[in-house]
């Protein structure tokens, strides 16, 4: 696989190795304007939700962005690339010390998943080249295993930072 | 006060023009507050179904001013401004919660849920000295209180004794969209809080714009939820200081369309499809076909209808250049499992992440920005007419709504017409 591609793919590493990849390729798709790719970290039957802190705390189940398939995802990237306009800027996520536990005993489908869990900052540039920092928040996410590549069936995006600066477009 | 004493120029009468100088002065910002948000304009505070209980309260600002909304012990509501009479600490820090009484966290001083101090710590001292003096009337102490009132489950307060009643100050048409949209008893599903680099009086022109809705939202004209050649209109009140802005999806032709979009870029593509539409489908819930309103009301308050997706949001000033809103989102108590689902899955089409109004707060701090330095000069607002205003239009190609705003505003501003 070339430096461009996706690293969790590539085998012959424990299984924890291929989840640090994971997260590792989700922030740097992100910032790096590769939203296509990003996409294929998930699994097709996968959960994205960006949670506000204030909603969780109170037991409200309203998020600031769902998508519940990777159709409704591709979608979203879709409506980014040619049906809405957002502020310009870049991304540039630093993620946390990653926690992973796991695996869980196999589910039906003889799935086994595990549970990663990683603080993040997420600082925003915008086109003057003025930094500021939109969003800080914890991913607790749940990584499955299929066809040796690590993927996300969960990513769930809880936001301390629920006062969001103009508007959320790319993803955090 | 005339305009030129506020260093404002109104060179027309018919509010076709507004002077930059409306949003970024200092001094029209003080005034504001003082006239509006102090001042006979009824302001919107909570849902009640915020606060069903007794001891219920949520915290909000109303202008400048921290204000703490609670429901007393008789089941009505009171609205204090959130400040402790001692030595002015906010009362209450947190957004929301219950509690039996208000106690500050500075000195103790607790009061009633009718904003009625009942406790002073030490008020005799210790071992007779110190404490309060003997001629200080614990029972003379009251929170500086709004008035309340309450229209289909919203709360509203006041801080005038000039204030109309609510139902006058609402008015008919208003009235019978709140009767509309809260037909039944609601149930909360969560808040969203979105903060925009441009002054409030920027929104408000916004959301009484009907005419932008489908070029600056390009994900509306793509996907028909809202395009300018359906079926809508904006109707206000008498006064013209709120405004309906309504259409109805599915009342247009596509081949009218692609003729009607002609003139636009990028705005309207027909070959863009999504893999998965259920997000937009409309589930209807009212008697009528309407399937979008954005009800805004003076000052600080809008209510939309969009498809399924419900909410409020409060406008809530933070100085000339920046303001926050404040959605709450609802449905209905009796939504099934799979209504409540679709509700949440069309919160994606609005707030700050809204496929179709992340670009409104752009736009908001693009025209702040921009005009800054150009408070001589004026926006225009010709579209859908100039002269009287009428108080319905059948036509979403207007944005005359946001002349009624300004009718509005130059009264309660006490703004005398040059001669």
């Amino acid at each position: 696989m070339s430096d461009s591609g996706s690293s969790s793919g590539s085998g012959g590493r424990s299984e924890r190795e291929a989840i640090a990849d994971l997260m590792a390729d989700y922030v740097h798709f992100i910032d790096d304007d590769r939203l296509e790719d990003w996409v294929e970290l998930f699994v097709e039957d996968c959960s994205y939700r960006i949670l506000s802190r204030e909603n969780v705390d109170a037991g409200y189940p309203l998020e600031l962005m769902s998508c519940d398939s990777k159709d409704m995802l591709r979608d979203r990237i879709l409506s980014l690339r040619e049906a809405v306009l957002y502020n310009v800027h870049t991304d540039k996520h630093v993620l946390g010390a990653v926690r992973v536990s796991g695996p869980e005993d196999e589910d039906e489908d003889g799935v086994r998943a595990w549970s990663v869990q990683a603080n993040y900052s997420l600082y925003q540039t915008t086109a003057n080249g003025e930094t500021r920092l939109f969003s800080v928040g914890t991913y607790r996410d749940r990584v499955v295993f299929s066809g040796g590549r690590a993927l996300f069936a969960e990513k769930t995006v809880v936001a301390d930072t629920f006062t969001v600066d103009r508007l959320l477009s790319t993803p955090i | 006060m005339t305009a030129a004493a506020l260093g404002l120029d109104w060179p027309v009468d018919d509010f076709t023009r507004i002077p930059f100088a409306a949003y970024h002065d200092d001094d029209v910002y003080r005034q504001e507050q003082e006239r509006i948000f102090r001042g006979p304009a009824w302001s919107y505070l909570a849902l009640e179904a915020e606060i069903p209980e007794p001891g219920d309260f949520v915290t909000t600002v109303i202008g400048d001013t921290p204000v703490l909304v609670n429901r007393r012990d008789d089941g009505g509501v009171s609205a204090f401004v959130n400040r402790c009479m001692h030595r002015g600490t906010l009362l209450k820090r947190e957004c929301r919660g219950n509690s039996r009484m208000h106690t500050c966290f500075y000195h103790q001083w607790s009061y009633d849920l009718t904003g009625q101090l009942r406790g002073v710590p030490f008020a005799r001292g210790h071992r007779g000295q110190g404490g309060l003096p003997d001629d200080f009337d614990i029972a003379s102490v009251h929170l500086d209180e709004m008035q309340v009132d309450s229209y289909r489950g919203l709360l509203f307060g006041t801080f005038s004794e000039a204030a109309e009643p609510l139902d006058d100050y609402l008015g008919p048409s208003v009235r019978a969209e709140l009767d509309r949209i809260f037909e039944r008893p609601i149930k909360l599903i969560g808040y969203q809080r979105q903060r925009i680099f441009g002054n409030w009086k920027l929104y408000n022109d916004n959301v009484r714009d009907p005419n932008h809705g489908a070029l600056l939202h390009m994900f509306h004209a793509t996907f028909g939820l809202y395009r300018p050649t359906q079926l809508g209109g904006a109707k206000m009140d008498s006064r013209h200081r709120h405004n309906i802005s309504y259409s109805l999806a599915g009342t247009s032709d596509e081949a009218g369309d692609v003729e009607a979009f002609a003139d636009t870029e990028n705005v309207f593509d027909q070959g863009f499809r999504l893999k998965d539409p259920s997000m937009l489908a409309y589930r209807k819930e009212y008697p009528d076909d309407i399937t979008l309103v954005i009800l805004s009301v003076f000052p600080n308050l809008v209510v939309q209808q969009i498809t399924n997706s419900l909410c409020t949001r409060q406008i809530r000033t933070r100085g000339p250049g920046e303001m926050d809103l404040y959605w709450t989102y609802f449905g209905f108590a009796d939504d099934d499992e799979e209504m409540a689902r679709h509700r949440l899955a069309q919160a994606n089409l609005v707030g700050p992440g809204g496929l179709i109004s992340m670009e409104d707060g752009e736009a908001v701090e693009m025209v702040h920005t921009a005009v800054r330095r150009e408070q001589e000069e004026h926006a225009v607002v010709e579209i859908g007419g100039k002269g009287p205003i009428a108080d319905h239009q059948e036509y979403l190609v207007t944005e005359t709504p946001i002349r009624g705003f300004w009718s509005y505003y130059y009264e309660l501003m006490g703004i005398e017409p040059a001669a």
